[in-house]
């Protein structure tokens, strides 16, 4: 039997014992292909996407990695339908036997948890499509002027709406007449705005507006089409990024669990064996300094299992029957993502078998200052939100009277890289046209940062 | 039972965008360093680099700017063995405490965020952007021509050849005129006329040899900062200078009272104390171009740097002897490291020459060794 009938063999056999797991997937498309392929989708995120040097930059940072042995990319798997998923031509069998039984999960994942329901399946081709367009503008309107424009947008790219809470702030004639008895305790802050709004000058957005890209682009007085089409294409690709972001753990440590569990069930030789033991070590390698997502997301599945295989008198109670781990679990995975799947199972005896910690910077050293669960949990929790971004909203875009923006950090206990802050303003300015302006805490004093086109400013106002 | 996964292997050989965006990122490092010259050539780093080909600078236009939380005032979540305890230190900053930065074995990807750019970059990508700034000035045809080395290129293109040597592009460009010209605008046929072929020619080049008298004052007044300053410019003079000669000497010379010739070590490393007579090193030079490096034979580049801090008596001896150098040497280039503007006797002298060989600057921190190389390399 050559590889390849070797590696069919294989793949059939995986995919059936997923099947009896109960494991519901995408249909599966496996590639076969080189390294600089591997990490050229690594960069990429896709096959095919728009060219930005920041790819590159990530394309050359893998590549180095890769041929200094630093690291090894297991496994890439695209959230489509169907389901593309890449091996590297040099994996030996074992390796790609741990990854198909690994994004398999993945694939299920995809089709089935809620937070990507909305996502494009048809995102390869869509994709392959921008890209196409952008090369065009860079043709008819130069390379340098599209990339720094991409350049300002990417740097804000992360700061959209996910869950569509603002279109009925953007677009105020489609708002939802009320229809159930709850509907006033939406609306009931933009109806005091209403009134309010009658006696002051307008407010414009009337509510604090998340999505970031969007407000621009509906709104930016200097934009022109190709650019209005850019910012669509870099959205809507955040948009299909984003339920990544906010299920890395969960995702990554059901594809673990699942590997696990089918790579036992798989009749394999010694060698095999401890190949293959070597390869789950590293994946799920514990460590100081940072949270493994495919090590945590596999214990609190396992420690989900557990609790309800066993579960408490007080569970009981609650109708939770004996030995509905695996029924717990597999509804686990449709319907949270990482902060809600955290703040619901992560409990005192996890954190505490774990042996897990907050850790801090004091002057230079890293230091552990603190155990208590309370406060890890509220950590983990607040790392996740967002997908671990700052949030943003557009708070006025007709600032002082005169189309000026005012944007707003939502502080919540964690400042942000001023640095970083007083880079990224110059690009808002350059999609909006006119004066920005930046609220945000430092050193617990609120502080507006202004860039106005030549100069930054920054002063203090009342808390 | 039918495959419900589809396994292939396609050819993947012309997907080349990965690499392309990286070209893309490198030629942005390379604007980054154009851009950023008088900082990188001053980095002591390069210069003590001895036999590395790679440096890392940083580089921050190249960050890609987010709006994002501060690393260092942010919490962490780490896990531990089982008996870690508050007030552990689990990890360091790079560089704390060690003072000279890069601590051996701790990868990159351990550290909780770094904030700035690093990127690796080839001393000889740095060396090619800053030599397209410089010209040589004053180059002078050598009566002998010791050695000549004998080159082909291929630059010339001609009707007849060697059909190895055909060049495509052409024979099918003419072609194409030749058939449009006729009313037929495609390719075939192609004939005998059409052909052209490329051609070689052979060049002679001189083999020039160049010398470079570096002369530095080591009296007590000359600190780590002045001989830094020095250091990096004779580095770059002589990488500059090497790129354009096939051959290059440099020769030391230290001088406080008096001046003798030096090995290279000793000329960076040794402070004495005392005065400070130029002229010193000035009859030295003389004397070695008279002995060792002919001007028939050389292209000479005598440079002094010094704090200006000359006994005032000796002036007018330098400016004598300086005179007299010129009409030997190519060029003569005077550096005053003079970081807090005190009043230079030296200096008061030379503000009198009027004589194109004759150039200096004043370099008042790192960033200068830049413009001193500006200054002194243009025609």
């Amino acid at each position: 039997m050559n590889e390849m009938e070797e590696l069919h063999k294989a793949i059939d056999e995986i995919t059936e014992i997923a099947k009896g797991f109960g494991l519901d997937f995408f249909p599966m498309r496996y590639e076969i292909c080189p390294a600089h392929i591997i990490y050229q989708l690594g960069a990429y995120g896709m096959p095919t996407r728009y060219s930005h040097w920041s790819f590159g930059k990530q394309y050359y940072k893998m590549k180095l990695h890769y041929d200094l042995g630093l690291s090894q990319i297991y496994e890439l798997v695209i959230n489509s339908d169907p389901c593309y998923a890449f091996l590297l031509d040099t994996n030996t069998l074992t390796q790609n036997k741990l990854i198909v039984a690994h994004v398999l999960a993945h694939s299920d994942f995809f089709k089935n948890n809620y937070y990507f329901k909305k996502t494009r399946r048809d995102m390869v081709e869509s994709m392959a499509a921008s890209a196409e367009r952008i090369a065009f503008y860079e043709r008819e309107y130069g390379k340098e002027k599209v990339e720094s424009f991409l350049d300002a947008v990417l740097s804000i790219q992360e700061h959209i709406d996910p869950y569509g809470i603002d279109s009925v702030t953007l677009d105020e004639s489609t708002r939802p007449k009320m229809k159930t008895a709850y509907d006033d305790l939406f609306f009931d802050e933009a109806d005091e705005e209403e009134k309010e709004a009658s006696s002051k000058a307008k407010r414009f957005p009337r509510r604090p507006v998340k999505d970031l890209l969007l407000f621009i682009e509906k709104h930016s007085p200097v934009l022109e089409d190709w650019q209005c089409d850019i910012l669509t294409t870099v959205r809507e690709e955040m948009l299909y990024f984003w339920p990544q972001l906010e299920t890395k753990i969960m995702n990554e440590g059901w594809a673990t669990y699942w590997h696990q569990r089918i790579m036992r069930e798989l009749d394999l030789g010694d060698d095999e064996l401890i190949e293959y033991a070597k390869l789950n070590a590293n994946v799920v390698q514990r460590s100081k300094t940072h949270i493994n997502p495919y090590y945590l997301g596999l214990k609190l599945f396992e420690h989900i299992e557990y609790m309800y295989d066993n579960p408490t008198e007080e569970m009981k109670r609650q109708g939770v029957k004996e030995n509905s781990g695996r029924e717990k679990i597999f509804e686990v995975r449709e319907i949270e993502n990482d902060t809600s799947f955290l703040r619901n199972y992560l409990t005192e005896d996890f954190v505490k078998n774990e042996d897990m910690f907050i850790f801090e910077n004091e002057g230079g050293l890293y230091r552990i200052t603190d155990k208590q669960f309370e406060s890890i949990r509220q950590e983990l929790i607040t790392s996740r939100t967002n997908g671990g971004f700052p949030y943003i909203v557009v708070q006025d875009a007709n600032y002082v009277n005169n189309g000026e923006l005012y944007l707003k950090h939502e502080y919540e206990g964690i400042e942000l890289d001023l640095k970083h802050l007083e880079n990224v303003l110059p690009n808002i300015y350059q999609l909006w046209g006119k004066t920005v302006h930046f609220e945000t805490v430092v050193d617990e004093q609120k502080m507006l940062f202004s860039y106005n086109g030549i100069k930054q400013f920054q002063r203090k106002l009342h808390n | 039972m039918e495959h419900q996964f589809v396994v292939s292997k396609s050819d993947w050989s012309l997907h080349r965008k990965g690499h392309e965006d990286q070209q893309r990122h490198k030629e942005k490092i390379r604007e980054a360093i154009r851009k950023n010259l008088p900082h990188i050539i001053s980095e002591e780093s390069i210069i003590t680099s001895d036999g590395k080909h790679t440096v890392k600078i940083p580089i921050r236009s190249l960050n890609e700017y987010k709006i994002r939380y501060d690393d260092k005032k942010k919490k962490h979540v780490g896990t531990g063995d089982g008996d870690s305890q508050i007030g552990d230190v689990i990890a360091r900053e790079p560089g704390y405490g060690s003072g000279q930065g890069a601590q051996g074995g701790e990868r990159a990807g351990d550290q909780p965020g770094v904030d700035y750019y690093e990127v690796e970059v080839e001393i000889s990508e740095i060396e090619k952007e800053l030599f397209k700034e410089l010209e040589l000035p004053n180059v002078k045809e050598k009566e002998t021509k010791e050695i000549e080395t004998e080159d082909i290129t291929f630059n010339d293109v001609r009707k007849q050849g060697l059909m190895g040597n055909i060049d495509k592009k052409r024979t099918l460009l003419n072609a194409l005129k030749r058939n449009a010209k006729d009313g037929n605008p495609t390719i075939t046929p192609i004939l005998n006329d059409d052909l052209r072929f490329k051609t070689w020619n052979t060049i002679v080049k001189p083999e020039s040899s160049a010398i470079v008298l570096a002369m530095m004052d080591t009296s007590g007044s000359m600190g780590k900062f002045e001989k830094m300053i020095s250091r990096s410019f004779f580095y770059w003079m002589t990488r500059f200078l090497r790129s354009k000669y096939q051959h290059v000497e440099i020769c030391f010379i230290a001088h406080h009272t008096e001046a003798k010739v030096v090995s290279e070590e000793e000329f960076f490393s040794k402070g004495e104390s005392g005065g400070t007579i130029c002229s010193s090193a000035y009859s030295k030079a003389l004397e070695l171009i008279e002995t060792e490096y002919s001007p028939s034979k050389y292209n000479i580049y005598p440079f002094h740097f010094s704090d200006g801090d000359n006994l005032s008596t000796d002036n007018a001896e330098c400016l004598r002897l300086v005179n007299e150098i010129m009409e030997v040497a190519n060029i003569f280039g005077y550096g005053e490291v003079n970081a807090y503007q005190r009043y230079s006797t030296l200096m008061s002298a030379f503000r009198h020459i009027e004589n194109e060989k004759f150039r200096h600057y004043i370099l008042r921190d790192k960033k200068d060794i830049y413009h001193a190389l500006k200054r002194f390399f243009k025609k």
